[in-house]
């Protein structure tokens, strides 16, 4: 079984759009993980139909029991994280570390579970997908990525598909990590700016960090021509492939605004997309 | 007045209001205004600033654990207490995963031979650089750290504390450039700011992770507004939700061929098109009432 993970770097250059499209395009072929489990949107674009609901728990959080507390001031002296004041848990900084509970000598804090969000289990028209939901300000977006990763992974060992296309969440830290680990492909979506291309580099050095072989898809390629002539250059300097030259189309946002994905609604981008996907294919293989 | 630009999706223009907001404050007000760029993953703010001054950079240090292998005892308590898996006690030695150290100083506490002892080791780069009235200041997680929160706190806090405004009004403007998303990374930029001005696109993607937004900040109680931009490229779904909510749509900046082609080159939009210098001006003047 193959893993393509898409991820950026920048937020915004067009991921949930193409990997929607490279669903269609794989349509019954592999299962779809949308891991940007803090603004998730290839939902709305699939359009899922949920088969099975997973509660997924996060950190334990402290809880103080007002009862047994003798208001003596050690957990507050030794929580790290500002979380007690006035002898109550910050539940938005507690990090459930557990030393005010190992250190209270009345026994008065306890450790709990406690819910911070969804994972789904749905059908497609084009597939199985696998996507979650984080509580608002939640914790833990990488231990609930690692989650919907595995049930992607299961789903598609039970349904004897090949390839899973992880749809990543911008930036280089915790739930980029998650999506990237064990990935046997990354494909790196930027487009023509000064600060994509900035951010290009730190998500390329995070890919080989981790030894994740990447591939890069130029988004709306046509908008600064010397800027993509830069992002050429740079990937040519590294030797990571561009996978894809996909131009600026109002289809994709009309594609958006219809829930339909590019490669639906036609066009320039779906005809590049498409090509993209054959360099994809064999890149996995 | 600490102000923090957040928005749920990424690339709906938050670098662009900052930087926009702050220069143009510090031009109407001729005081020094900072932005504290709190995207350590990608920070992008500095890049608009091709001729700023780099006044100091400092590494930022999380606290790891250090054994003393003479003093274990292998009992494997502080490894079954950490929280992280952090640390994995071994018939003969103990391992430590310090990526994976939230730094709470359990195992420390809970070692009956006192064996833990706190080291410290970098997990990233803090930078402060001046630019005609504007300071900025930007931290640079290391390549491969996961966790975002100690780097962001000490953005914030150079940021804050040590403003050189203090000195003159008590107080300073701060303007705060938050990471996309809604979880952790996000909660620790907007928190303890005085207000959070959402940016958000006017597609069902925009409007998805703006609604998630807006209920964190419900439970932060940090009093909100909008700004739409690259208004005209989708529907109207945005708009229809804030006039369901009531909620205040204080800007709206066009789909612009012009401006995003000088957000492309990295020059701050609002210095070609003068025009909109008041029109940020009076917004942070907006936001000061809606404070107060």
């Amino acid at each position: 079984m193959k893993q393509m993970a898409v991820v950026s770097g920048k937020g915004g250059t067009g991921k949930t759009s193409i990997v929607a499209s490279l669903a269609a395009l794989a349509c019954g072929r592999a299962v779809f993980a949308d891991c940007d489990v803090d603004a998730p949107d290839l939902h709305l674009i699939l359009r899922p139909e949920i088969r099975e609901e997973r509660p997924f728990f996060g950190i334990k959080r402290a809880f103080i029991d007002a009862e047994k507390c003798i208001q003596c001031g050690s957990c507050m002296e030794a929580c790290r994280f500002s979380a007690i004041k006035d002898f109550k848990v910050d539940c938005a900084r507690c990090e459930g570390c557990g030393v005010c509970s190992l250190v209270c000598p009345a026994d008065s804090v306890s450790m709990a579970d406690s819910q911070a969000g969804t994972a789904y289990q749905s059908e497609t028209r084009f597939g199985p997908m696998v996507h979650a939901e984080l509580f608002p300000g939640e914790e833990a977006s990488g231990k609930l990525v690692a989650m919907v990763r595995e049930m992607a992974r299961d789903l598609a060992a039970t349904r004897n598909l090949d390839l899973v296309i992880i749809d990543g969440s911008p930036g280089i830290g915790c739930p980029v990590i998650a999506s990237l680990t064990g990935a046997d492909l990354a494909l790196v979506v930027t487009e023509p700016t000064i600060t994509a291309e900035h951010d290009l580099e730190r998500i390329l050095l995070a890919a080989a960090h981790f030894g994740i072989k990447a591939a890069v898809c130029i988004n709306k390629y046509d908008l600064n021509a010397e800027a993509a002539r830069q992002i050429e250059d740079l990937c040519a300097d590294r030797g990571i492939m561009v996978a894809g030259r996909l131009p600026y189309h109002s289809s994709v946002v009309l594609a958006m605004t219809e829930g339909r994905t590019v490669v639906e609604v036609g066009g320039p981008v779906a005809a590049a997309i498409s090509e993209m996907w054959c360099f994809l294919e064999s890149a996995l293989n | 007045m600490k102000i923090s630009i957040a928005s749920g999706k990424g690339g709906t223009g938050k670098t662009l209001v900052a930087t926009s907001l702050a220069v143009s404050r510090a031009l109407q007000t001729g005081r020094t205004i900072t932005i504290a760029d709190c995207d350590v993953e990608e920070p992008n703010s500095f890049l608009f600033f091709p001729d700023r001054v780099l006044s100091g950079s400092k590494q930022c240090h999380v606290s790891v654990p250090v054994i003393d292998e003479e003093k274990c005892s292998h009992c494997g308590k502080c490894a079954d207490f950490c929280a992280y898996h952090a640390l994995a006690a071994l018939p003969q030695t103990v391992l430590i995963f310090p990526e994976l150290c939230h730094g709470c100083g359990g195992c420390s506490i809970i070692c009956p031979e006192k064996a833990v002892g706190e080291g410290v080791r970098p997990v990233g780069e803090i930078f402060q650089a001046v630019c005609r009235g504007v300071r900025i200041v930007w931290g640079e997680l290391a390549v491969g750290e996961a966790r975002t929160t100690p780097l962001i706190k000490a953005v914030k806090d150079l940021a804050m504390k040590e403003c050189p405004e203090n000195d003159v009004r008590g107080d300073c403007d701060v303007i705060v450039d938050c990471p996309p998303g809604t979880s952790c990374s996000m909660v620790e930029s907007v928190r303890d700011t005085d207000f959070c001005l959402l940016v958000t696109e006017p597609t069902p993607f925009g409007l998805y992770d703006l609604d998630i937004a807006l209920k964190v900040l419900e439970k932060m109680k940090i009093p909100r507004a909008v700004l739409v931009n690259k208004g005209g490229m989708g529907d109207r779904g945005v708009y229809d939700y804030l006039e369901k909510r009531g909620i205040p749509l204080l800007m709206e900046i066009p789909m612009d061929r012009r401006i995003a082609e000088l957000y492309s080159r990295g020059e701050i939009f609002v210095n070609s098109m003068p025009q909109w210098q008041a029109r940020f001006a009076g917004l942070m003047d907006r936001i000061e009432e809606m404070v107060a």
